[in-house]
């Protein structure tokens, strides 16, 4: 189009002209708005008809959000009711790291509001780091009610932070079964990738803790439960404004265990200070009826996340607190393994009970002198008397007779050397000698080689023999229970909270031995002579009732040739570990057990006096009388 | 009805256009409908916005009565002062969220680039009425710079929608003007030509708010929530709406700016498609209302303001609407009559004051 050029002649032609052109070009203006309205419509059209059920849908999903009602945890209860580990509500204050611009500040800040120690921001930081920032975090638990007021007031100054009712874990018993219970914590994120992996993850939405040890980790999707769903109508800053639909939650069952808690009490206590372990087991059934290992330690430090000073004491104590002695701790049996040795020997043809050996006090094997304990022997030893006197060079020329590998076979029947099966986890296998073995655990040629001497140690539970407390007492269990072996369990049933059923954690028979009766008669008769008259008798005098056992001292560090083990002259912490394995009734056994007492000394003083508490108290009912434990005159003997 | 009476009543509708003063009362009853729900049945909000209405029905009234002959006088001077304070903003103007619009005149702050928006068109529209005889391509090339000089001192605040708001309006007059197609042409090459150019001078935030108008979901939280959420808003209210007060997105706080800029995703949720059809109905007749007033405008001055204003109130409505729903970009700009907000509802009224100003004026100009 021309500009509008001018004539002035012809100016109201021009006139005309320009409003004509003008016309014109508010005419294309108004075409350019119909166009951009009828877009406009179009746009509307496809966003309103076209989109409308995604675009709907996408409403409703920012409308509803699916939260997820956590269920109450299982608790757990000994045999008797007593509760071991329960839930109980509690105010926390929570912080989501994610709206929260300056952490140090808002903890600052909020330090003048709620009660803040240092313990609670190690704990904060150390969850943060694990967390990578993701979800709430707590920064203080159990809120008093002023400080619930108090922070209530002050609420509108800390976005991101809030205050929830959550369900704490509480171990009322502390230190006593932080072994055997164990404790939740943290969900990690390798957890996280485990439950992914099993498929599990959405029945963890909204939890944020699980089993870490103990029952609580092997018993985690029996407590766990069933997550509940809530469909919750909220708005942009995700405040609920109203509930739509629920589907609550299941709680988790409950475990009733095998566990006597009074008898687990008074064998915690009957170690006095000694650290050590014991595992006492219901031979007809396998039922763990107690599980110690000491020192223990407060579980509840570690159900809201463990502060970083409690943790590194935990883990830096020379004491070892966190070792669950009874399940991974392995210890040499010492004489406890003589029994067994003696069971081998019968069962493998090697001796008669009648066989006799002359003592004097050593046996020299090749140019080396295996020495007996008792300077100058025990004189004329039959297999009753090499039990009940603890004669070591009887086993000495027994082992070298059954050679390494016809003990390993005997003793791998019984369960040393392998997972008992129990229903925990973290069980380790110790070490049951034999050819294969020492070839698989080393490398070097020279190494691998079994020399015959090796076996000679071993007779007597010395050299590479390892075992868990736990191994030990099944061992002695199966001898009282006549070779039928059962997996040992430490929970009875597992209890539907709703329906109240119960499904019980039945025996199970892992193998029944192939013992002849009469042998293991033989060897029940000295187990019963041990605490009449040889080693055990000063522990179990005027019991009244008839017991069985075999004490057991195992070096914690070898002596030299012709060096004599003087008790108070060693350091505490190479002192020998006191072992002890029993039970009772003898005729009709209705409690096993096998106690291991570190750094101690004799078996016979340190060991056995546990047991005889244990004994009375499951037995009799009898409490035992404060710590009382005779230093002075002792009979020479070791086992 | 006595003389007296009827006479004040002529005095108060003589120059009152009677379908804009329709059209303008139906569009603010919707707004304040609609603001009754964006601010969650707020009554203190509706009665602020229903005084703001009087204002601006007092402020329409007003310039109504203003002869566009005492307008033409007063163009230079308000075009000149308003550059004058857009430098001073330029030199001592206060920051404010990024960027540094506003003037402290000591009483109050003042915003220059809202004064612009009527400055520029006016000023321009009296520029080529005053040399109507002899327009030559040297006078469009004063406008041109007359324009560009006070948008790129809003583009230095930084404030991207109201310079190009104002480029619009300049842009209008100078078309109605009768700007040659070929320049019309050349200048629209050469800006795409200079896109990179101007992309690579623009503010990240700027950026931002352009990628995410291509791409939404690449920042659902930041830049793009605001789109992603009023695009769910218009769209889930489908044919016939939800209903008045029954639109989620907006009850439950998911749409930002609910009661100024993004108000129309309340109308949209609420209304539907059958709502927001009539609403674009009330739209296209203001505009219709407002050429023919250009159309028929006795003098250059009057027709090239009148047109400005009408195609400036168009544009206001479309980049809203497009911007709420999803095909602009994020800019602040209100819908015309129906967001909450005094500044915007009076400078439109002010606008259709103008517009029927000019309409009533005509006969006594010619006669």
């Amino acid at each position: 189009m021309p500009e509008l050029s001018i004539n002035p002649g012809i100016e109201l032609r021009n006139a005309q002209l320009e409003l004509h052109h003008f016309r014109v070009r508010l005419a294309i203006a108004f075409a350019l708005v119909l166009v951009v309205f009828s877009l406009l419509a179009t746009r509307f059209f496809y966003l309103q008809v076209v989109r409308h059920e995604q675009l709907h849908t996408l409403a409703e999903a920012n409308r509803i959000s699916i939260v997820p009602v956590v269920p109450n945890r299982g608790i757990i209860v000994d045999r008797n009711g007593v509760v071991l580990a329960h839930n109980y509500s509690a105010y926390t204050l929570e912080i989501q790291p994610g709206r929260v611009e300056n952490l140090e500040r808002t903890i600052d800040e909020l330090a003048a509001v709620v009660e803040i120690g240092l313990r609670d921001r190690r704990r904060f930081k150390r969850l943060l780091e694990e967390n990578k920032g993701i979800g709430s975090l707590p920064i203080r638990t159990r809120l008093t009610d002023e400080e619930i007021a108090r922070f209530a007031a002050n609420r509108y100054r800390f976005p991101g932070v809030e205050i929830n009712a959550r369900l704490f874990r509480q171990y009322p018993q502390g230190e006593l079964f932080s072994h055997v219970v164990g404790h939740i914590g943290r969900i990690n994120q390798r957890e996280l990738d485990q439950l992914d992996a099993d498929g599990l993850l959405p029945n963890y939405r909204g939890t944020d803790y699980m089993g870490k040890t103990g029952l609580e980790q092997s018993y985690e999707r029996f407590l766990h439960g069933t997550t509940g769903v809530e469909e919750v109508e909220v708005d942009s800053g995700g405040r609920a404004v109203r509930t739509l639909s629920r589907t609550p939650p299941v709680s988790g069952n409950n475990l009733v265990l095998k566990l006597d808690a009074r008898l687990q009490e008074v064998a915690y206590h009957a170690f006095g200070d000694y650290r050590g372990a014991l595992v006492a087991i219901e031979p007809a059934t396998g039922g763990v009826l107690a599980f110690v290992s000491k020192p223990g330690f407060d579980p509840n430090l570690f159900v809201d996340g463990i502060d970083p000073q409690n943790w590194s004491e935990l883990n830096t104590s020379s004491e070892r607190p966190l070792l669950n002695r009874a399940l991974s701790g392995t210890y040499p049996p010492g004489s406890t393994f003589k029994p067994f040795m003696a069971l081998a020997a019968l069962t493998s043809g090697k001796r008669t009970p009648q066989q006799v050996i002359s003592d004097p006090g050593f046996f020299n094997f090749g140019g080396h002198v295996f020495r007996d304990d008792k300077v100058g022997g025990h004189g004329v030893v039959d297999m009753y008397r090499s039990i009940v006197v603890s004669c070591d060079t009887y086993y000495y020329v027994l082992a070298n007779d059954l050679g390494i590998d016809g003990i390993s076979r005997f003793m791998g029947m019984l369960g040393l050397g392998s997972r008992t099966g129990i229903d925990m986890t973290g069980e380790v296998t110790g070490v049951l000698p034999s050819q294969e073995w020492k070839r698989q655990r080393f490398k070097r040629p020279e190494q691998q080689k079994w020399y015959a001497g090796e076996t000679i140690s071993v007779g007597i539970g010395q050299g590479y023999n390892a075992y868990t407390p736990l191994q030990l007492a099944g061992a002695i269990a199966t001898v009282a229970n006549n070779g039928v072996m059962f997996r040992p369990h430490i929970v009875n049933y597992v209890e539907d909270i709703r329906t109240r059923e119960r499904s019980a954690v039945e025996p199970n028979p892992l193998r029944t031995l192939d013992l002849k009766p009469e042998h293991v008669a033989v060897i029940k008769q000295a187990l019963i002579g041990v605490n009449k008259e040889g080693t055990g008798a000063r522990a179990f005098t005027g019991a009244g009732y008839v017991s069985a056992g075999k004490t057991g001292t195992a070096q914690v560090v070898a002596l030299k040739q012709g060096e004599k083990y003087v008790e108070n002259r060693v350091q505490e912490r190479y002192r020998d570990h006191a072992l002890f394995i029993a039970y009772a009734p003898a005729d009709d056994p209705k409690i096993a057990l096998a106690v291991v007492v570190e750094n101690s000394g004799f078996g016979a003083r340190y060991a056995a006096p546990i047991a005889r508490q244990v004994f009375d108290y499951y037995l009799l009912g009898k409490a035992p009388e404060p710590a009382k434990r005779d230093k002075g005159e002792d009979d020479d003997s070791r086992d | 009805m006595t003389p007296a009476i009827r006479r004040f009543g002529d005095y108060l509708t003589r120059h009152v256009d009677g379908i804009l003063l329709g059209m303008v009362l139906l569009l603010m009853s919707v707004g304040l409908v609609v603001l009754f729900s964006a601010s969650n049945a707020s009554l203190a909000r509706v009665t602020t916005q229903f005084m703001n209405v009087l204002v601006a029905l007092g402020v329409m009234w007003v310039f109504a009565n203003i002869p566009p002959q005492h307008l033409r006088r007063l163009a230079l001077p308000l075009y000149l002062f308003g550059v004058l304070l857009l430098v001073g903003v330029d030199r001592f103007g206060e920051i404010a969220h990024g960027a540094r619009r506003w003037l402290d005149i000591g009483i109050t702050r003042i915003q220059p680039s809202e004064l612009m928006k009527i400055a520029v068109p006016l000023a321009l529209a009296w520029y080529f009425d005053r040399y109507e005889t002899g327009l030559r391509l040297g006078n469009y090339m004063v406008a041109v710079v007359m324009l560009v000089l006070p948008v790129a001192l809003i583009v230095r605040q930084p404030d991207l929608g109201t310079a190009l708001l104002i480029s619009a309006s300049g842009f209008f007059v100078l078309f109605l003007a009768g700007l040659s197609w070929r320049i019309i042409a050349g200048a629209g090459i050469l800006a795409v030509a200079a896109l990179p150019f101007v992309w690579s001078v623009l503010h990240d935030y700027q950026r931002q708010r352009l990628l995410t108008l291509l791409d939404p979901s690449q920042d659902p939280l930041g830049a793009g929530y605001h789109t992603i959420q009023s695009t769910i808003a218009v769209g889930s209210g489908g044919l016939l709406g939800k209903g008045w007060l029954n639109g989620t997105q907006t009850h439950l706080d998911f749409i930002p700016e609910r009661t100024t800029d993004f108000i129309f995703a309340v109308y949209s949720e609420e209304f539907g498609l059958f709502g927001n059809l009539v609403l674009l109905l009330l739209f296209l007749f203001l505009i219709s209302r407002g050429m023919v007033i250009t159309a028929n405008a006795p003098t250059l001055f009057a027709r090239l303001l009148a047109g400005a204003i009408t195609l400036t109130f168009f544009t206001y409505a479309f980049v809203n609407m497009g911007m709420v729903s999803g095909i602009l970009p994020v800019v602040g700009v209100p819908l015309p009559l129906i967001s909450y907000g005094g500044t915007s509802l009076v400078s439109i009224c002010l606008g259709i004051g103008i517009l029927m100003s000019i309409a009533t004026h005509k006969k006594l100009v010619q006669t």
